[in-house]
């Protein structure tokens, strides 16, 4: 897909994200507007799958975990336009009754989703579960993830980064969402991540870096070299460099539109700077 | 009258683990899907038979339980059965939130097997010896519980685990127990309790080790003129309440049994299914919402009140009630 068509879905993801949080006054816009050119890049144009065919255990496909499950705006957006459930039930984003929870969820049998996340931490430990089930049946294709920043915080996610170096897990490709912000302020006032390059590559990682993971062309870079360090004995990281609130200019770069929902006005606003591309849900 | 105990002969004395160790190289032999992953116990859980046989389905996590729920969860999506194999505590309390929601919630077909729980790891105290484990996991939408009674029932419930869809916490243990489950005459059936003693007077429910206790305590009652019926209870969710109802409605009394804190375990589930259906009174044995200590298992069962004479005082008080009423 051309660069300019994928600029074109962003526009549409990013309104989707803000009127799915508006029409029902909760959820997560900032994470999921930074996110948006990444998963946008990824779906329509490196995940090798079959959308809108969904089975679960995904053999002979690439594979995607979210990890930080909070950002499920962005990912209800992406699975919808890529053609796993219809764009109107984007509508009953945590209503009662919606397959679309709050949180990203299995029990709800909703398409494109492999594994419940929300509680932090989790994914990178599923992602090579998965990636070591594909070698253990002998299929070729890769396993992604995505992670905060600061779920980066969690225990688990040091004990994960350590077996998969040590296990050679190379078809697994996980990216950070590298904001700087989280609920509280910034990663570096609530507990600095340090120096997260040099962290990964200790725990023995291959590292791609994304300067700006709010550029598509960027983001179809970094993926691609990526898949080019995948099968050589190491995990893959991207740690992609994001602003969170991205493309809404009063959310942008700040920690407090991490789970706040827009008014009436500010809708309007954010609408306007994100023009309408394929047809609102 | 034939006694009771000569109805479960046994001649040997086995751990519940060993059964567990036993059958998961059974199922790598017949289930190429099944996969074994440990964190750091693979010999404490028996599974280095498994992983000698089959090392390529043998994950070697490292101490990191978390990570151990997490890649078998993941490992169900590319159509694995994964087993897991650690500690009952680092298999549940440390790990609730990872099986919660990358397991339960998920619907993820993982089979946590633990070993060591219970007062009866002994040696190791309180830190080790996870009494609260059944209630954690009974309490989990999605998820069987499954506690056998010895060696051979372990090694049944193991094939059987891996024939069920869906998550299941298999509960065993480290003493060296009477192997008595004669598995042609009380074959496992996921779910189905086994009615092992008939009886008129008091209803005795056991779960894992306590089973053998059960029959114990029945046989000192019938010498002192009680005739009571033992059910061994193996799968606590979903639990039998049909074969206990049955029971307690013909004899009218009920004890529990179990190696587990008193709340949140056997006892509290047969009381649910009985205040429902027919309130009877009940008596439990259990731990008293305490920890427990270093010891032998039959030092620790004594002192927290699970061993037979206890479970035979039990008895008594519950007819006593019944009678009364």
């Amino acid at each position: 897909m051309e660069l300019n068509q994928l600029q074109e879905i962003c526009s549409q993801v990013r309104r989707d994200i803000v009127r799915m949080v508006h029409g029902v006054q909760s959820g997560h816009p900032g994470g999921s507007l930074g996110c948006t050119e990444f998963l946008v890049s990824l779906y329509f144009n490196r995940l090798r799958h079959r959308a809108p065919i969904f089975s679960m255990d995904g053999h002979g496909e690439d594979l995607f975990f979210l990890s930080n499950g909070h950002i499920s705006p962005v990912f209800y957006s992406v699975l919808a336009r890529s053609g796993y459930f219809e764009e109107a039930e984007l509508g009953t984003f945590r209503k009662i009754n919606s397959r679309l929870q709050g949180h990203p969820t299995t029990a709800e049998h909703l398409p494109g989703v492999r594994i419940a996340s929300g509680s932090l931490g989790q994914g990178l430990s599923v992602g090579i579960g998965a990636a070591l089930a594909k070698k253990q049946n002998g299929d070729p294709y890769l396993v992604y993830t995505l992670h905060g920043d600061g779920e980066l915080q969690e225990g688990q996610i040091w004990e994960a980064l350590m077996f998969a170096a040590a296990n050679q897990v190379d078809n697994l490709i996980a990216t950070v969402d590298w904001n700087g912000q989280q609920i509280d302020g910034s990663t570096e006032q609530v507990c600095d991540l340090g120096d997260l390059p040099a962290k990964f590559r200790a725990f023995g990682w291959d590292l791609v870096h994304v300067d700006n993971g709010n550029s598509v062309e960027s983001v179809l870079n970094g993926l691609e070299e990526a898949v080019s360090k995948t099968g050589q004995g190491k995990p893959v990281a991207i740690l992609m460099k994001t602003i969170m609130g991205h493309g809404v200019d009063f959310m942008m770069g700040s920690h407090a539109w991490h789970g706040i929902a827009p008014n009436d006005e500010q809708l309007a606003s954010a609408l306007a700077q994100n023009p309408e591309t394929l047809e609102d849900y | 009258m034939t006694s009771i105990l000569a109805q479960f002969p046994f001649t040997e004395k086995k751990d519940t683990r060993s059964g567990f160790g036993a059958a998961l190289t059974q199922l790598g032999q017949t289930n190429p899907k099944v996969v074994a992953l440990t964190a750091d116990l693979a010999g404490s859980l028996k599974m280095n038979e498994f992983a000698k046989q089959f090392p390529d389905r043998f994950y070697q996590i490292g101490i990191a339980e978390a990570n151990m729920m997490g890649i078998a969860a993941g490992m169900t999506i590319g159509g694995l059965i994964p087993f897991t194999g650690t500690f009952a505590n680092f298999s549940t309390g440390r790990v609730y939130d990872q099986i919660r929601q990358s397991i339960a919630y998920s619907q993820k077909n993982v089979k946590l097997c633990a070993s060591h729980a219970g007062l009866t790891l002994g040696e190791d105290g309180a830190t080790h010896q996870i009494l609260e484990d059944i209630g954690m996991m009974r309490m989990l939408p999605n998820m069987t519980v499954v506690c056998p009674a010895d060696y051979n029932e372990t090694f049944a419930a193991t094939l059987a685990i891996a024939e069920h869809q869906g998550p299941v916490y298999l509960r065993f243990g480290r003493p060296s127990w009477p192997v008595f489950m004669d598995q042609t005459r009380f074959p496992f059936v996921l779910g189905k309790a086994n009615v092992l003693v008939e009886g008129s007077d008091v209803t005795l429910v056991a779960t894992g080790h306590m089973v053998w206790k059960a029959l114990e305590a029945a046989e000192v009652l019938r010498e002192r003129g009680l005739q009571a019926e033992v059910i061994n209870v193996h799968t606590l969710k979903p639990l039998d309440a049909e074969a206990i109802i049955a029971s307690v409605q013909k004899t009218g009394c009920v004890v529990t049994a179990e190696e587990h804190n008193m709340y949140g375990g056997l006892g509290e589930a047969v009381a649910r299914v009985l205040s429902l259906n027919c309130p009877s009174p009940q008596e439990f044995i259990a731990v008293n919402d305490t920890f427990g200590e270093s010891g032998t298992p039959t030092q620790l069962l004594t002192k927290y009140g699970l061993d037979t004479p206890q479970m035979v005082a039990a008895a008594e008080t519950a007819f006593r009630r019944k009678t009364k009423k």
